[in-house]
């Protein structure tokens, strides 16, 4: 069938500048360059995906890749988007599938927010020369502490619940081992362990070379129970039961067999080849009783050793959904943002569903409050974390943490291509593929990552500072920091700010 | 004590630059018959063709011998050695006093007999000076011939053909190259030669040099006669080690040595072309009559004089020769047929590629035309690595390290290279 | 000595070593010119070696007793105090030798100039360009 479906992208070369070194045709693994019979690179630009990995590997500068939007008869219903995807389907009777997090134009209320400073009457702290305490604890506090003098001494009596210590309030999310190559779990490894935070298995099972990163692993039971053992159980610093994901809530997972390699098989304990599929549900859960059962199961196989988190999408329900999973037993609560990133989701469920995690934290925070059970339960917010300002807005908003995944794959590499379903991914992250997954230098790509979280950790510790705060627990749900611009009075009601100009009493 | 070396080509240097990574001081001396310093002996055929001046034929900078603290006796033969006295006697009388002796004397041309030998213009190829006289001749020479198409009368012919003169070669096997190469290899290069220009005639050889004071002809065996204004003879060479036999140094075809260059005098040691050296790959001893080998011999003869103990491991055969843009390598036992070989052939576009296995090793190998790194494969010959994992990889152009077992690969990638 | 070590772990085959080495030495030193006017063209001394999926780089491995030092018949070939193998070009003659000895099948052959070419560790830069411009830090310059 003749595709009706028009190149997304044109890929520009200049021919003063390229020297027919090659280095695109060998490195594009949708074959968008080739050379011909005379050994002259030409390229296809229907077959590209926009990737930029030959443009920054180009050694003359000589390629370009350019929007190619097609000229639709100005149309705000029949867009250029929508007649590709109706083309697409025409051509294949199949669901859209794609990859990463929600691009759709959805309010980001990050830029909707800002940020309070100190001026005058109450100083500022410069973090360069005074102490600022990133630390933080996640796990369930209890309701009061005990103290008892003991030879004029403080004593705790109180047993306080297992805690994971972060050295800044930024972890690693999900991504399983099969959707990410073994390079990028060894890098997200090795980087949480120099950063003194955390990073998350997904679903996928923890290789056995990378146990030595175990102390700052979080491992993950999801529905399909990929890779779940006792000494994985035992390995971890904490462990998440992954409800639900942010890129698609309500429905399960699928590893294509293809990805399913001897290592991957091993690792997640699947014959070799064989899809991976996690059920929409936990069928072992339909209700919050049998959710506070496995917790209990996980605690009990533990010896009530780790801190047990709960991963949600954001939906209409997230706050009580949130109050349940606390009372429920969970330590911890991750809440994942439509925004939030997948390897592989159908495309309409993916743009249409869930809600921003802005409004969930906040949404969650003051419900777990008003209940007088915030201190259960920490929370990680997750979902398209861009840089340090959204970070620290979340954390205002409620927020303990707050998870990255999709700026963790751009620091290393990641252009946001959204072709991780097709296991070809050019910078070697999203792939099995031997010969793409070497592209990712696990010491380079973990280097990207320490500096990135480094930077943002810098620039937090600046704007407590600004902020007269000199510990990020001190910010935690201190939504007075906060102020809106240009929101309607019920979304600054959900989130429980002012709008800016309103006095901080 | 001092050491004393006959001889000044790539043998002794290999020795000289040997001993002086161990002995900074001891006394070198070094004779030998030839008035010039060090030079490239195989260059003389790039001499003789105008591509390479005298000058720039130095096989080391002319401050080499200052250097290396090194007496040198240039032009003046070695007659004698007295073992007992341990002394060497010149051909002006001159002894000279020896702590330890080497003789890399190298080899002279064989020259069979024939009819009308002992006449003008009938040469040899194997020296400077050789070169410097033929030089001297080519504006008065229209048609030379050489008798022997091996490398030495290959690279004359390609030289005096590059001057304009008018090449026949005589060749008593029915190729060129025979002794190294099959004839479906030795059938490429004597088509490009004959494409060139060069008369080839096989199967075939010099009854006699006709002329009267000077050569001016060759009748050939089959009767034919050709005119000519200088013959080459070029047939081989022999180890030149007349002296030392005499003198009570064993020698067979050539000097024997053991392992260590050392001779069945005491304290003499031979290395090069004059040496009967231990053979790599059929055991026993042979005359390899190689540069390489001669440097390692000469190199392995100067550890073992200035007492750092170090054996030679055999010698390998191994050519690599360019004719009309041709380019031949051989190695190892290249062109032996036996029941215990197997031989792995490619021929394509006038490029040919030959495996000679024995069991899981290779012992030979000859490229014709892509030569590309022809070293990976002598190497493994070297050091008679088992290739039964990359056996069907070696006849491919790209054969290369990733072929090799990744353990393998990994030691000899992964560490300073010996 | 320092000398260049491949990762074949993280080569990712781009052959990118072999540009930047071409340029290095080239005349112009100037990568668009090096690779589309200068003639002769100037010849990598890296070789990327490649099947699917493994490649790796390889050069002259400046070995301890170069086989090819020992055997140059014109002594273009020498090893300096320092340990590198260092290549005369004036008096390569283009015989070979080099390329029948070196169990590397490091030499390459520079049909243009019928010369060989072979890794001189870029003496010019503190670090050889092949190592400094690979995108994947898959070639290191270090002491072993």
């Amino acid at each position: 069938m003749k595709t009706y479906q028009l190149p997304e992208v044109r890929i520009e070369r200049d021919k003063d500048r390229c020297i027919n070194c090659g280095v695109c045709v060998r490195q594009c693994a949708f074959n968008a360059h080739k050379f011909d019979e005379d050994g002259e690179v030409y390229s296809e630009d229907e077959k590209c995906v926009a990737c930029q990995r030959c443009v920054s590997l180009c050694p003359t500068n000589a390629l370009y890749i350019k929007d190619n939007a097609p000229f639709v008869k100005d149309n705000a219903n029949w867009t250029a988007e929508t007649q590709k995807y109706i083309w697409k389907q025409a051509e294949t009777g199949g669901v859209l599938l794609t990859g990463m997090g929600n691009p759709k134009p959805y309010p980001i209320y990050w830029d909707h927010l800002v940020l309070n400073a100190s001026q005058v009457t109450n100083p500022s702290i410069d973090p360069l020369r005074e102490p600022m305490e990133l630390r933080t604890y996640l796990g369930s506090k209890p309701d009061h502490i005990e103290i008892e003098m003991v030879n004029g001494e403080p004593v705790l009596r109180t047993k306080i619940a297992p805690q994971i210590m972060l050295k800044t309030p930024i972890l690693f999310s999900a991504m399983s081992y099969g959707a990410i190559s073994y390079n990028a779990c060894e890098a997200l490894g090795r980087a949480a362990t120099e950063l003194g935070t955390f990073w998350n298995t997904g679903e996928g099972g923890l290789h056995r070379n990378l146990y030595k990163y175990a102390p700052n692993t979080i491992v993950q039971v999801a529905s399909g129970r990929f890779g779940v053992h006792s000494e994985y159980l035992d390995a971890a610093a904490a462990i998440e039961i992954k409800i639900g994901q942010g890129a698609k809530p309500g429905i399960g997972g699928h590893l294509p067999g293809e990805k399913v390699g001897p290592a991957v098989s091993e690792t997640r304990m699947i014959p070799v080849g064989s899809d991976a599929l996690s059920p929409a549900p936990h069928h072992d859960i339909y209700s919050i009783e049998d959710l506070s059962q496995l917790i209990f199961s996980l605690k009990e196989a533990t010896e009530y050793t780790k801190p047990i988190s709960v991963k949600i999408s954001a939906v209409h329900n997230v706050a009580a959904i949130a109050s349940g999973i606390a009372r429920a037993g969970a330590d911890i609560i991750a809440i994942d943002g439509f925004r939030g990133g997948t390897g592989a989701a159908p495309t309409m469920i993916r743009d249409n569903v869930g809600i921003p995690i802005e409004l969930a934290i906040a949404a969650v925070d003051a419900r777990l409050r008003e209940e007088g059970i915030r201190n259960r339960a920490s929370i990680i917010a997750a979902g398209g974390f861009r840089n340090s300002g959204d970070v620290i807005k979340a954390i205002a908003l409620g927020a303990d943490a707050v998870y990255l995944g999709t700026a963790a794959l751009v620091a290393m590499g990641c252009h946001v291509c959204q072709k991780c379903y097709t296991g070809k991914c050019n910078w070697g992250i999203a792939t099995q593929n031997p010969y793409l997954e070497k592209r990712l230098n696990p010491d380079i790509a973990a280097e990207r990552l320490y500096n990135l979280v480094r930077g943002w950790s810098h620039e937090i510790s600046e704007m407590l500072g600004g902020m007269g705060i000199n510990a990020i627990e001190s910010l935690r749900g201190n939504r007075l920091h906060l102020r809106a611009v240009g929101l309607s009075r019920e979304e600054m009601d959900v989130l429980g700010v002012q709008v800016a100009g309103s006095p901080m009493a | 004590m001092s050491y004393v070396i006959i001889g000044n080509s790539v043998a002794a240097i290999g020795a000289i630059e040997a001993i002086r990574k161990v002995d900074k001081e001891i006394n070198i001396t070094v004779i030998s018959d030839e008035p010039y310093l060090v030079y490239s002996r195989p260059l003389i055929s790039e001499f003789l063709a105008g591509q390479v001046k005298e000058e720039m034929m130095g096989y080391r900078e002319p401050g080499f011998y200052e250097k290396n603290g090194v007496t040198t006796k240039l032009g003046k033969r070695v007659v004698a050695i007295d073992s007992a006295k341990k002394s060497v006697k010149l051909d002006n009388g001159e002894e000279v006093a020896y702590g330890k002796l080497l003789i890399a004397t190298g080899g002279t041309p064989f020259i069979p007999p024939m009819k009308g030998l002992g006449k003008e213009r009938i040469y040899t190829f194997i020296k400077m000076d050789d070169a410097k006289q033929i030089d001297a001749l080519v504006p008065e020479m229209d048609h030379v011939v050489i008798i022997g198409a091996g490398l030495i009368g290959l690279k004359a012919a390609e030289s005096l053909h590059h001057r304009g003169v008018e090449v026949t070669v005589v060749e008593l096997a029915n190729r060129v190259m025979a002794a190294v190469l099959d004839v479906d290899a030795g059938g490429i290069v004597q088509s490009a030669l004959e494409k060139a220009g060069i008369n080839i005639v096989t199967e075939n050889t010099v009854d006699e040099i006709l002329g009267g004071k000077a050569a001016n002809g060759v009748r050939l065996k089959d009767g034919r006669e050709i005119r000519c204004d200088a013959v080459i003879v070029a047939i081989g060479v022999v180890p030149n080690a007349v002296f030392a036999k005499e003198s009570g140094v064993e020698v067979n075809r050539g000097i024997v040595t053991d392992n260590h260059m050392r001779t069945n005098l005491p304290d003499v040691y031979a290395a090069g072309d004059v040496t009967e050296g231990p053979d790599y790959l059929n055991g026993g001893n042979r005359v390899i009559p190689i540069w390489p080998n001669a440097y390692i011999q000469g190199k392995i003869a100067g550890l073992n004089m200035a007492g750092v103990e170090r054996e030679f491991t055999g010698g390998l055969a191994m050519n690599s020769i360019e004719l009309f843009g041709v380019p031949v390598i051989t190695a190892g036992l290249s062109n032996i047929d036996s029941d215990d070989l197997e031989v792995l052939t490619k021929i394509e576009n006038g490029n040919y590629r030959k495996i000679v296995l024995r069991g899981s090793t290779i012992v030979g190998a000859v490229f014709v035309g892509k030569i590309d790194r022809a070293g990976i494969i002598t190497g493994l010959i070297r050091d008679q690595i088992d290739i039964s994992s990359m056996r069907d990889r070696l006849l491919a152009d790209d054969f290369g390290y990733i072929d090799f077992p990744v353990e393998l690969r990994k030691e000899r990638l992964g560490a300073v290279a010996k | 000595m320092k000398r260049v070590y491949a990762k074949e772990e993280v080569c990712i085959g781009c052959r990118l070593c072999e540009v930047w080495c071409r340029t290095e030495h080239s005349r112009s030193k100037n990568i668009i010119k090096a690779h589309k006017s200068e003639f002769p063209p100037p010849v990598s001394r890296v070789l990327v070696e490649e099947l699917m999926p493994v490649s790796f780089a390889l050069q002259c491995r400046h070995c301890d007793e170069p086989e090819c030092v020992e055997s140059c018949i014109t002594g273009a070939l020498t090893k300096d105090e320092s340990g590198r193998v260092v290549y005369n070009e004036e008096k390569c003659v283009g015989c070979w030798t080099c390329v029948l000895v070196c169990p590397y099948g490091a030499p390459q052959r520079d049909l243009e100039r019928k010369k060989i070419a072979k890794c001189d560790l870029c003496p010019d830069r503190d670090t050889p360009a092949c190592v400094e411009m690979c995108p994947n830090q898959a070639l290191v310059y270090e002491e072993r």
